[in-house]
C-alpha cells in the first residue's frame, strides 16, 4: 500500500521517516521524495498490515497522510488506447492487453510524467 | 496468373457475398493456401490507421453576413483560421495553437468541438470594400451552420514513420511525445501490418479518387500527400471529406506536451484483391517492414538513426538499440486502427461500402527534399567571442576571481592541461564561496555538468540551450572539446535582433 506524507514547514526538518521506522519497526520504501526549505512530499510503500499503524505514527507526528488506493485515473472517454503513457512511467503502472491500455493503478507514486505525457489529456492525479 | 477484376468484386459487394478479411487477417491467408488460392478466396482486404497527423485542416464556408464582409482575418474560439481565400471561406488547420489558452487548445480541438456538436465562436475582420462594407463581426456557430465544411489533409496516412529516441541528458517533449533522457524509451507511430499504404506499396489500387474511410465517414484520397516519398518508402496521401458527415471517435484533438495540438484522425482503406501481386502486398506482416529509430537528442534536420527495427520488434514492448534493451511503446493506436479496418470489413461485407477505379495512379516518385535556405543562419563560430580565459582547476578561487573581474564575462571556463573543458565557474559561485568561507580551490566549487556550444552550430540551437537551462554563457568547443571561445546572451539577442 502506498502512502503520501505532506509534510508541513515546522516539521520538516525532524527525522519523522528514521523515528516512525524505529517505533513501528515497519519496512518500507521511499518511492519518490521531494523535500525542500518549506516543506516535502514523501511517498512510501509499506505492506498492508503494518499500514496503518504506520499511518497513525506519521499522523501523531503532524503528517498529513494520504493512503494511495487509485493514485492515477483515467478517463475512458477520452483514452484512445495509444500508448503514450506505456515507456515513460517508472513503476510501468500501464500495459497493452491485446492492445488495450490497462492501468495497474496501485503502482503508480505520482510522478506526474504520463499526465503531461498524455495527448488525449485522460489522465489525472488523485489527492494531491 | 490468377486475376479478378474489379466490377466483379463490387458486384459481390452489392449482393451482400464479398469475402472481406483484414489486413491483419491477411498474411496466415496467404500462407495456408498460397498467393493463387488467396485470390480465389478473399476479394477484399481492409486495412486501418489511427494516429496523430498534424497536417490536417478543414475548409469552412460560413455563407455571406449582412451587410458583406470580405473576411482578412479570422478566429474560431480564438484560433486563428486562414482568411485569405475569396470573402467568407476559412481553413482552419490542426496544429494552430489558440491565442488565449496557448497549445492545450488548437485546430483540432475545434474541429472536434465542431464534430461533437458543440457551439464555437467566430470573430472576424476584413477590408471594407464597395461591395463588402462590414469591418468586423461575431457570430456563434455549429457544424450545420456552416455552408461547407470540407476536411483536406495534405499530409495523411504516412506508409510508416521513424520511430523516435533521445540520447539528451533531459527528458524532451517532442511531436513524439516524451523522450526520457539517454535513450530511456522508444516511441513509435504507425500502424505497421494495417498500414493502409505498407499493404499497397506501389500503388496498384490506391489512386486519385480512391474512396476511403476517413474520420468515421466515407472520404477520398485527392492524390499523393506532400513529402510523398514512395522510393524511400515513405508514402503519403492527401484526402478529403465531409466534417459534417464525420464522427468524434475518429477524430480526436490532441495536444503534445511542450510542443502543441495535433489531430489523431482515423483513416481506413479496403484493397480489392485484383491479383496476386496484390495478395502479396497485403499480406504484409509487421516483420517485414524496417522502422529506423532517429536520435531526436540532436536538435538538427538530419538525425542521426540509432538502430533499424521493425515493427514487430516496436510491438514486442522493448528494442535492442546497440546491445541495450529499450522499452518502446506507440504514440498512435492500434486498438483503433483494428476497430477501423473491422469496421470497414463490416461496411464492405454488407455492401455499403463500393471500391473505386483510380482516376490515376498515385506518382511512384515524389520529393521530400531539404528546405533551400537562401539566408543561411551564422554558427556559433561566426559570432563568438574568441578572447576567452580559461582556469585550471587548482587554482585558487581568488585567483579566479581575478581572472573574472579581469575578464569580459562572469563565466569562467575550467580545462584540463590539454585545453579540454572540465567545468565552469561563476562569479556567483565565487561570491557564495568566499562567504561560506569553506572552498579554496576552483576544483570545490566548479560545476562540472557543464553545458557549451558547437563552433559549427548554428546560433538557434546555442540560444536554445541557453533558454531551456536559464544561464546567460556558453563556452564554445572544438571537435576535440578544447575552448576557443564564449557566446553569450548579449551575442545572440544582438545577432537574432538584427535579421528580424
Ligand atoms: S497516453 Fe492517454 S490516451 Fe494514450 S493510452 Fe495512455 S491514457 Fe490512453
Ligand atoms: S504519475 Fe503516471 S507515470 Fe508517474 S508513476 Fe504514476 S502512472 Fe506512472
Amino acid at each position: 500500500m502506498k502512502l503520501m506524507l505532506h509534510v508541513a514547514p515546522g516539521i520538516v526538518r525532524q527525522p519523522l521517516i528514521a523515528s516512525v521506522i524505529l517505533e513501528t519497526e515497519a519496512l518500507f520504501n521511499i518511492e519518490r521524495a521531494s523535500i525542500d526549505a518549506a516543506s516535502g512530499e514523501i511517498v512510501i510503500e509499506v505492506s498492508p498490515d503494518k499500514c496503518q499503524e504506520v499511518k497513525r505514527a506519521f499522523e501523531r507526528r503532524g503528517v498529513h497522510v494520504v493512503m494511495l488506493e487509485n493514485p492515477v485515473v483515467r478517463d475512458e472517454e477520452e483514452c484512445v488506447h495509444c500508448g503514450a503513457c506505456v515507456s515513460i512511467c517508472p513503476t510501468k503502472t500501464f500495459r497493452f492487453e491485446n492492445w488495450r491500455v490497462v492501468a495497474d493503478s496501485g503502482k503508480c507514486i505520482q510522478c506526474g510524467a504520463c499526465v503531461a505525457g498524455c495527448p488525449q489529456r485522460a489522465l489525472r492525479l488523485v489527492l494531491k | 496468373m490468377q486475376e479478378k477484376s474489379l466490377s466483379e468484386i463490387n458486384q459481390r459487394i452489392r449482393d451482400g457475398c464479398a469475402r472481406v478479411v483484414t489486413a491483419e487477417e491477411m498474411p496466415l491467408i496467404v500462407d495456408e493456401l498460397g498467393t493463387a488460392e488467396a485470390v480465389r478466396e478473399v476479394d477484399v482486404v481492409t486495412t486501418g490507421t489511427f494516429g496523430a497527423m498534424c497536417s490536417s485542416g478543414v475548409f469552412l464556408n460560413l455563407g455571406h453576413s449582412d451587410p458583406p464582409i470580405k473576411i482578412a482575418r479570422a478566429w474560431l474560439n480564438k484560433v486563428e483560421a486562414y482568411g485569405g481565400i475569396a470573402a467568407v471561406d476559412l481553413f482552419l488547420g490542426a496544429t494552430q495553437p489558440s491565442e488565449n489558452r496557448g497549445i492545450e487548445y488548437g485546430g483540432a480541438h475545434v474541429i472536434e468541438d465542431l464534430v461533437s456538436g458543440r457551439q464555437i465562436q467566430v470573430e472576424a475582420e476584413g477590408g471594407v470594400t464597395d461591395c463588402y462594407p462590414q469591418s468586423d463581426l461575431e457570430t456563434s456557430l455549429r457544424l450545420e451552420d456552416f455552408n461547407q465544411a470540407t476536411m483536406v489533409n495534405p499530409r495523411n496516412a504516412y506508409q510508416r514513420y521513424n520511430a523516435a529516441t533521445s540520447t539528451a541528458d533531459r527528458t524532451l517533449h517532442t511531436y513524439m511525445g516524451t523522450l526520457l533522457p539517454k535513450m530511456g524509451n522508444v516511441h513509435y507511430s504507425g500502424s505497421g501490418v494495417l498500414s493502409p499504404l505498407s499493404n499497397d506499396p506501389s500503388f496498384q489500387y490506391i489512386g486519385v479518387g480512391t474512396r476511403i474511410f476517413l474520420g468515421g465517414s466515407q472520404g477520398f484520397v485527392i492524390g499523393p500527400g506532400t513529402q510523398h516519398s514512395p522510393q524511400s518508402g515513405f508514402s503519403t496521401l492527401m484526402v478529403t471529406g465531409d466534417l459534417k458527415k464525420m464522427s468524434p471517435r475518429y477524430l480526436r484533438a490532441a495536444t503534445f506536451h511542450g510542443y502543441g495540438p495535433s489531430l489523431y484522425v482515423g483513416i481506413g482503406i479496403p484493397i480489392p484483391v485484383l491479383n496476386e501481386k496484390i495478395a502479396i502486398s497485403t499480406a504484409v506482416k509487421d516483420e517485414d517492414i524496417p522502422v529506423p529509430i532517429i536520435d531526436y537528442g540532436i536538435p538538427r534536420r538530419d538525425r542521426p538513426t540509432v538502430a533499424t527495427v521493425t515493427y514487430q520488434d516496436l510491438k514486442s514492448g522493448c528494442v535492442d538499440i546497440n546491445g541495450r534493451e529499450v522499452p518502446a511503446s506507440p504514440l498512435s493506436s492500434f486498438f483503433m486502427a483494428r476497430e477501423i479496418a473491422e469496421n470497414l470489413k463490416d461496411q464492405v461485407a454488407k455492401g455499403e461500402f463500393l471500391l473505386t477505379q483510380a482516376a490515376e495512379p498515385l506518382p511512384r516518385k515524389g520529393f521530400a527534399g531539404p528546405m533551400k535556405q537562401t539566408k543561411e543562419s551564422p554558427n556559433v563560430g561566426e559570432v563568438m567571442s574568441k578572447e576567452v580565459v580559461t582556469a585550471r582547476e587548482d587554482i585558487e578561487i581568488d585567483h579566479a576571481a581575478r581572472l573574472i573581474v579581469n575578464g569580459s564575462f562572469d563565466h569562467l571556463p575550467v580545462v584540463s592541461a590539454e585545453g579540454r573543458l572540465t567545468g565552469i565557474v561563476t562569479a556567483w559561485d565565487i561570491s557564495k564561496a568566499v562567504a561560506s568561507g569553506k572552498a579554496v580551490r576552483v576544483s570545490d566549487i566548479m560545476t562540472r555538468k557543464v553545458q557549451c556550444a558547437r563552433i559549427d552550430e548554428p546560433i538557434e540551437l546555442a540560444a536554445r540551450t541557453l533558454d531551456t537551462h536559464s544561464i546567460s554563457a556558453l563556452p564554445v568547443v572544438d571537435r576535440e572539446n578544447r575552448v576557443i571561445g564564449m557566446i553569450t546572451s548579449d551575442h545572440l539577442s544582438r545577432m537574432l535582433a538584427r535579421r528580424r
